[in-house]
């Protein structure tokens, strides 16, 4: 059941004088939902980005199904099947969702030498492209540009994109971020679907979605993994109570 | 405009522009094979600028270094072989590209444009500055390359007509080649990096070899149109790969209306038809073309492509007319 395929190991990050992430170990299942948590700028964000490799990190060992993959760019760590969304939405705004996907799944096969290919009639990639907006919520609305849709809808894209890449690691950066409580309802519906074959990473601030779909929670303080559990774990710990939940609480 | 107007338009023109020399004088036969040339630039370049969103001002280095090129293989008192020259001119420049790609693809924005124009500078001194091309002179070309294979010549470039078809040719092909790669796969990544190119990271694509390939492409078909600019007129100068060529080619692109390459064609027919006026009114033509240039750029967004549409969308009313 438990089969690691994303894990990093004393993961550490410096700006400057700044140490953003210190020693951050992490493994993500399949199978497996795992929250990262913790107030702004615990270092989540440059976690996620070191996992996706759009960050090289200053020391630490990052392993995918056990091979060193530390060395490795984004674009390399996405065709070996991590696949990531960002927080703030970040698509192609003036082609339609269909176009968002196919590109997506075009990146599986590229194909860049068949000049004389119609590239929007490539069966597995438009196939694959309408699978994945179809799994993301999105049927029906292929043919609208994508940036002329609600913000809700922009999330579910982004999320469609990376199931597009057919993706076995997805790290989703605060994927509820500004959607209203049924799209929420409705993304937690996919998350609870998609962890099943996948391995999931969700930095996310919603604590009730948090709590409701998470099978193993991460809190980060100040660069630092605090406390690693369950969601009972995690509820029930004094340290994590006073360094972020109490401190929440406190503003209520 | 709908679809099959703009299919009429373009059939027309095309017309128009085969019966020419059956009817025009020989001045103005050039004149047009001299704007087709110039839209096999102004297309290269739009692969970049409109399609790719890499704003390269250093475009003309590889349309001279093809001109040079065909100058330099072609003996003094015999032609050089088209078969020869051709491909190897085109090769020049599409090295020439992949090279300085390799350096100035790892820049962007600003400084890409900057360091796309400090090649092309770098490109234009070596020919204006040593004895390698003649220096500030140029060389003239003697003989214009003969179409011979083993003996038998399907055309002859010294016949004004044979060079005007070749040219119309040529121009045809860069355009059906340009369709056919922006319709490809490759085409398509092509415009996803424009859009966003970190995206196109996330999604697994190796986008600087991507952007490598649309450069080294680009300098290729520009320096078709270096070669065949150079056979046209004779001579090559270092001039060919100033930064004003650089300069007009990229006007032609953004006049015509950046991301079309029937635009781009436009755009070869509106700056030089321009020139062809305004040098006939005035000595100080540059500053009436100046003028023309902002007036364009502020009450033509997007481009002579986009006007009909603009035309026809004010005459509706404001209704789109689709």
């Amino acid at each position: 059941m438990s089969e690691v395929l994303l894990a990093a190991e004393g993961m550490t990050r410096r700006f400057g004088g700044l140490t953003a992430n210190q020693n951050v170990n992490i493994a993500l299942e399949r199978g497996v939902l795992h929250a990262l948590l913790g107030p702004n700028g615990a270092g989540k964000s440059t976690c996620i980005n070191m996992l996706s490799g759009d960050l090289p990190p200053s020391e630490g060992t990052i392993r995918f199904k056990g091979e060193d993959i530390t060395g490795l760019t984004a674009y390399q760590r996405s065709r070996i099947g991590i696949g990531r969304s960002y927080q703030r939405t970040n698509i192609f705004p003036k082609f339609t969702v269909l176009e968002n996907c196919r590109l997506a799944a075009q990146s599986r096969k590229p194909r860049p030498w068949s000049l004389l290919t119609d590239a929007l009639r490539m069966p597995d990639a438009v196939e694959r492209a309408r699978a994945a907006i179809a799994e993301a919520g999105l049927a029906g609305r292929e043919e609208r540009v994508a940036g002329t849709m609600s913000h809700g809808e922009q999330r579910q894209l982004e999320i469609a994109m990376v199931l597009a890449t057919d993706a076995e690691v997805l790290l989703l950066d605060e994927p509820l971020a500004g959607m209203g409580s049924e799209e929420s309802a409705q993304m937690v519906t996919l998350l609870n679907r998609l962890k099943t074959t996948r391995a999931i990473l969700l930095v996310e601030h919603d604590m009730d979605a948090v709590f409701a779909v998470s099978d193993r929670i991460t809190v980060m303080v100040n660069g630092q993994v605090l406390e690693s559990g369950s969601p009972e774990q995690i509820r029930n710990s004094p340290d994590v109570q006073q360094a972020y939940l109490g401190h929440e609480a406190e503003h209520e | 405009m709908n679809s099959r107007t703009t299919t009429f338009l373009k059939l027309a023109a095309l017309a128009g522009v085969l019966a020419f020399p059956a009817f025009g004088s020989e001045f103005y036969a050039e004149l047009i094979a001299k704007v087709l040339i110039l839209a096999i630039f102004a297309m290269s370049l739009d692969l970049l600028v409109g399609f790719t969103g890499l704003v390269s001002f250093g475009h003309a280095a590889y349309f001279g270094i093809a001109a040079y090129a065909v100058a330099l293989l072609t003996p003094k008192y015999d032609p050089a072989s088209l078969w020869l020259a051709l491909p190897a001119s085109v090769l020049a420049a599409a090295v020439a590209a992949f090279l300085i790609g390799l350096f100035v693809l790892r820049t962007k924005g600003i400084y890409f444009i900057m360091v796309t124009l400090a090649f092309a500078q770098m490109a234009y001194y070596v020919f204006h500055d040593t004895p390698v091309g003649g220096g500030s002179d140029g060389i003239y070309l003697n003989f214009k390359p003969d179409a011979a294979i083993a003996g038998w010549a399907p055309f002859d470039l010294n016949e004004p007509h044979h060079l005007y078809y070749f040219v119309v040719g040529a121009m045809l092909f860069v355009y059906a080649l340009l369709k056919l790669v922006l319709r490809s796969p490759f085409g398509r990544v092509l415009v996803g990096i424009r859009s966003n190119e970190h995206r196109m990271l996330s999604l697994g694509y190796a986008t600087f070899r991507y952007k490598l390939a649309a450069f080294t492409l680009a300098g290729g078909l520009a320096g078709l149109a270096g070669f065949l600019y150079a056979v046209l007129f004779g001579f090559v100068t270092p001039e060919y790969l100033s930064w004003h060529k650089s300069g007009d080619v990229l006007l032609m692109v953004i006049l015509g209306g950046m991301g079309n390459l029937v635009g781009a064609i436009a755009g070869a027919v509106a700056l030089v038809g321009l020139q062809e006026i305004f040098t006939g009114l005035t000595k100080h033509w540059q500053l009436l073309m100046g003028l023309t240039i902002v007036a364009a750029v502020l009450f033509m967004p997007g481009g002579m492509a986009a006007t009909p549409a603009r035309i026809l969308a004010r005459i509706n009313g404001g209704k789109t007319n689709e």
